[in-house]
């Protein structure tokens, strides 16, 4: 009871709260969706679940050894409607609450597109260690631990991982999914309002894995023609050298973007996990990750 | 080629005063007590009476000694986690490095869930479940003793690891790539590997033992559905065990073959998957909660039953609901990883199913609130565990709903949240079971109660003590806090980690009281002893015998012809009062003779095991060796029982009476 009383305060508090950059606090519309996904069904359970609470804590006060006017039952251990009831309850909740989940199962479904008028601007992500790699591939440029957004437009993230395996996850815009080494994960995500966004790896992956946050920069789409553009005029290129520079292992790396990435550098990636290959036997050279890798 | 393998005087982390001062702490009492135990001449009573004990009561203590000393050495690594994620916040960077935070939430979550949660089970199935089918040993009692020394083995070889090189750093599931040798090179991994496989053995042949000993050694009388709950639960618990644990023993087989033979099950190259590794794991992972959980109901269902003075309320419905579960469980493994990227009709069939565990769940959580309607309850220490348990649990299980939909996973995946539910569910249904099962059944192991004064703060500690500690986490995971951060930049969340580490204190004074408690009773044992056998108007027949019972248990082996068989006896006795019993003719008993098999394979098990971890080869070829001679001298011995003459029997029922003659 204590647990309970102090659990809705808790929550409730951290809801109140607003400011608390969390899942609760959505800047966009998948995060919205799970919100309310996530308070529904909390309360649907609720609706179970505390008066569960009061009856078993009521029932053990009532029928106390020192109580003379509770009626002691030896014998009875079963009742038939009783047993009804008590397979029904459960039951109903979770046909309400698998109802909830075999839905938005799809409809929230990672991969699937949002529907918009813009046009989505698609990022390729790659987990480093200790870092994240954003690159832009229809404008040609990258970042480091920034992900630059425009507000109201669809992004399609393609997410894959040098090494280990991450976790991509901004909690105010939704959804987190796995990088995989050798693998691309898909994910869309959009921000309905401007702001700054903690972003993070959500999978433990070493060392270095407490500074692996990222800043999100959602910005009105003149301000993301405007970074495109500055992007572009300075800084280093991103290609197969950089690029090995860049993954060596490092930790708590300062933000900083590249002003043109090599073609097809997200494919190389892919396919550089498996030139470590060191056999010459067919069966491996034949399973290529990016064989393996979803359609 | 160095003789030694790996090994040598550099991996002993002489310059970390934490790691060394904690293992000299250890190393001391392991020698004061030892040098005590000599000094005293205990050596050759703990020899024979316990080591090399086949008894399946003294290895249930046994296991359960093993698992209070390891939850204290789990909840240390808890405490410094928490007093770490507490301080190093903003800029701060706490008192622990990395290498060695990681070090610990590893070994915590692999100690607390294998060397706690599972000596705890295992050990109150050992002691119940032959007492409640009222037979004398287990189906294989030679088994059980080397079951009992291959869990010891993987826990000293785990401790070991704390001196002598690292642990792993990978979290308790050691999911690769970053277990495999490429991102971990040190002996962390392996330590981890050896101990578990070696464990895990262990752990199997008791999940073999016990089904048998289930399905094939009841007491005359006793068909299923005339068995205690917990004997239910019990079965249900090592089914699970017999079918998940080699999946576990081949995953990690696997990556084994990876780290020492460049195999490719799982790297990230060559054709390795990882991902098969975290389906696998989580094959086995999954049920194994339950495997933890069922025999605690079991527990709960006894206690709520026998305090209560009334039978279970809907034993079918129980009984069903167990089996349901046990089948379930196997089926809802996805559910860990739907971040993975699943399509959406995996995500949802996998998010349902995990629902419908619920359903037995729920039903069970009414039965035991049906129990006590129209009881008579006495609130004696296990019921205020139990009690806590239920008004606790339902939350736990309401976030494990809210877990197991897709949508919400990916939001609060592997977040505090995470933490926050599964200590939810763990603490008060394994934990408080296993410490409700230890007060319900010591006085029938040593023949006294425990206080009830201490046992009651000790309640109330952890009660309050694990909500001010996991309640705040559900808010700082729904606030984006990650799992493992060694040091975080989010300054708002420190306030709830403070909280935490509160919470975590005052389960501290929790464990304080129940070392008080065990203390106190031991010095008034006279005080609470129990000559009847009987202390609490038990139902089942493990409270028909004496306490402590003799190593033959019953004298005669009881007909049992009702559900709560012991109930039924006492009611038939209470009846026929006055009425002269007729007295019957003692006959001599075999009972299974001792064995130093299970010590002896256990030290050639820690041997071999440090030996791999080292690359010591000719070490491996020794303990591999002493290890199978060790089996072929108990392979050919001549003399497997002892028998206990009727005289001896006849005189201690006539010295140890119990309520209901036999």
């Amino acid at each position: 009871m204590r647990g309970f009383a102090l659990a809705v305060s808790l929550i409730g508090a951290a809801t109140l709260g607003g400011c608390s950059g969390g899942v609760l606090d959505p800047q966009g519309p998948i995060a919205a969706a799970q919100r309310l996904i996530l308070l529904n069904s909390t309360g649907i359970m609720l609706a179970i679940v505390i008066p569960t609470i009061f009856a078993t804590l009521g029932t053990a006060y009532w029928f106390r050894a020192s109580n003379t006017r509770a009626r002691y039952m030896p014998d009875f251990g079963y009742s038939g409607r009783l047993e009804l009831l008590v397979w029904s309850i459960p039951i109903m909740t979770v046909i309400l609450v698998g109802g909830v989940t075999w839905i938005s199962s799809y409809d929230l479904d990672p991969p699937k597109p949002i529907a918009s008028t813009e046009k989505p601007v698609r990022v390729q992500v790659v987990a480093l260690d200790w870092k994240w790699l954003f690159i832009y591939p229809d404008h040609g440029i990258a970042a480091v631990n920034q992900l630059t957004i425009p507000v109201g437009t669809p992004i399609r993230f393609e997410l894959t991982s040098a090494g280990v395996m991450n976790s991509f996850f901004v909690p105010q815009l939704g959804s987190q999914i796995y990088t995989m080494a050798g693998m691309v994960t898909r994910l869309y995500l959009q921000a309905d309002h401007a702001g700054t966004f903690r972003g993070m790896s959500s999978n433990y992956s070493g060392a270095g894995f407490s500074d692996m946050v990222f800043k999100v920069d959602a910005v009105p789409s003149d301000k993301f023609a405007q970074w495109v553009a500055g992007t572009r005029a300075s800084g280093p290129t991103l290609d197969a050298q950089s690029y090995a520079e860049l993954a060596k292992p490092s930790q708590a790396v300062t933000p900083f973007t590249y002003r043109a990435v090599a073609p097809d550098l997200f494919n190389g990636i892919l396919s550089n996990v498996s030139s470590v290959v060191q056999s010459d036997d067919p069966l491996c050279l034949a399973a290529l990750p990016s064989q393996r890798a979803e359609k | 080629m160095n003789l030694f393998g790996k090994l040598s005087w550099s991996v002993v982390p002489f310059d970390q005063p934490i790691v060394m001062g904690a293992s000299g702490v250890v190393i001391l009492s392991i020698v004061l007590v030892l040098g005590w135990v000599t000094l005293k001449g205990y050596v050759p009573y703990l020899w024979n009476e316990w080591l090399t004990s086949v008894d399946h009561k003294r290895i249930g203590v046994m296991y359960i000694v093993l698992g209070l000393i390891m939850l204290v050495r789990g909840f240390a690594d808890a405490i410094m986690m928490r007093g770490q994620q507490a301080v190093a916040a903003g800029g701060a960077q706490g008192y622990l490095p990395p290498e060695h935070y990681d070090q610990i939430f590893s070994a915590h979550g692999t100690i607390m869930i294998f060397f706690v949660a599972m000596p705890l089970v295992i050990g109150l199935m050992n002691f119940a479940v032959p007492l409640q089918l009222g037979i004398r040993d287990v189906a294989f009692p030679t088994l059980n003793s080397v079951s009992l020394w291959l869990t010891a083995s993987g826990i000293l070889l785990t401790n070991i690891s704390l001196v002598v090189g690292e642990f792993a750093r990978t979290g308790w599931m050691a999911y690769p790539p970053l277990s495999e040798l490429q991102f971990s090179p040190g002996v962390g991994v392996d330590y981890y590997l050896w101990s578990l496989q070696i464990s895990g053995v262990g752990t199997l042949l008791t999940g073999i033992n016990f089904v048998t000993t289930i399905l094939k050694t009841r007491a005359p009388g006793m068909s299923y559905m005339r068995m205690p709950v917990f004997c239910w639960t019990a079965l249900a618990s090592n089914l699970m065990i017999v079918a998940v644990f080699p999946i576990l023993t081949a995953t990690f087989a696997m990556l084994l073959l990876d780290r020492y033979l460049g195999f490719h099950f799982f790297s990230v190259d060559a054709g390795g998957n990882a991902m098969m590794y975290v389906n696998l794991f989580w094959m086995w992972g999954h049920p194994e909660v339950y495997i933890l959980v069922l025999p605690a109901f079991g527990v709960y269902s006894e206690v709520s039953a026998t305090f209560s003075g009334k039978p279970l309320f809907g034993y079918r419905s129980m009984v069903a609901a167990t089996m349901v579960i046990c089948i379930l469980s196997m089926m809802v493994w996805l559910h860990h990883f739907f971040t993975m990227g699943a399509s959406a009709s995996v995500n949802a069939a996998f998010g349902v199913a995990s629902m419908i565990i619920g359903v037995p769940t729920g039903v069970k959580v009414f039965n035991w609130m049906f129990t006590m309607y129209g009881g008579r309850i006495r609130f004696s220490v296990p019921v205020l565990w139990t009690i806590g348990f239920m008004v606790t649990f339902v939350l736990g299980g309401l976030t494990g709903v809210l877990l197991a939909l897709p949508p919400v996973d990916w939001q609060v995946h592997n977040s505090l949240f995470l933490v926050a539910h599964f200590h939810h569910v763990i603490i008060p249904g394994v934990v408080f079971g296993a410490f409700a099962g230890y007060i319900y059944w010591f006085p029938k192991a040593f023949g006294f109660t425990l206080d009830e004064s201490w046992g009651r703060r000790a309640f109330w500690c952890w009660f309050i003590g694990f909500h001010l500690a996991f309640m705040p986490l559900y808010v700082v995971g729904l606030m984006g806090m990650t799992r493992r951060l060694q040091h975080y930049d989010v300054v708002s969340w420190q306030p709830w980690l403070l909280v935490a580490v509160a919470g975590a204190v005052i389960i501290f004074a929790g464990v304080v009281c129940q070392i008080m408690q065990f203390v106190v009773s031991i010095r008034h044992r006279e005080e609470f002893r129990d000559v009847t056998g009987d202390p609490w108007n038990g139902r089942t027949l493990e409270w028909s015998t004496a306490s402590p019972p003799p190593a033959w248990n019953f004298a005669f082996l009881p007909q049992v012809t009702d559900r709560d068989a012991f109930w039924a006896q006492k009611t038939l006795a209470r009846s026929k009062q006055g009425q002269p019993t007729q007295a019957r003719k003692y006959e001599p008993i075999e009972v299974p003779k001792n064995t130093p098999t299970g010590f002896v394979n256990a030290f050639f098990a820690v041997v071999t095991g440090f030996a791999l971890i080292w690359h010591i080869w000719w070490m491996v070829a020794l303990g591999a060796l002493g290890g199978f001679v060790t089996f072929l001298v108990f392979a050919f011995r001549e003399k497997e029982e002892v028998e206990i003459p009727a005289e001896t029997i006849a005189r201690f029922d006539r010295t140890h009476p119990v309520e209901v003659a036999p």
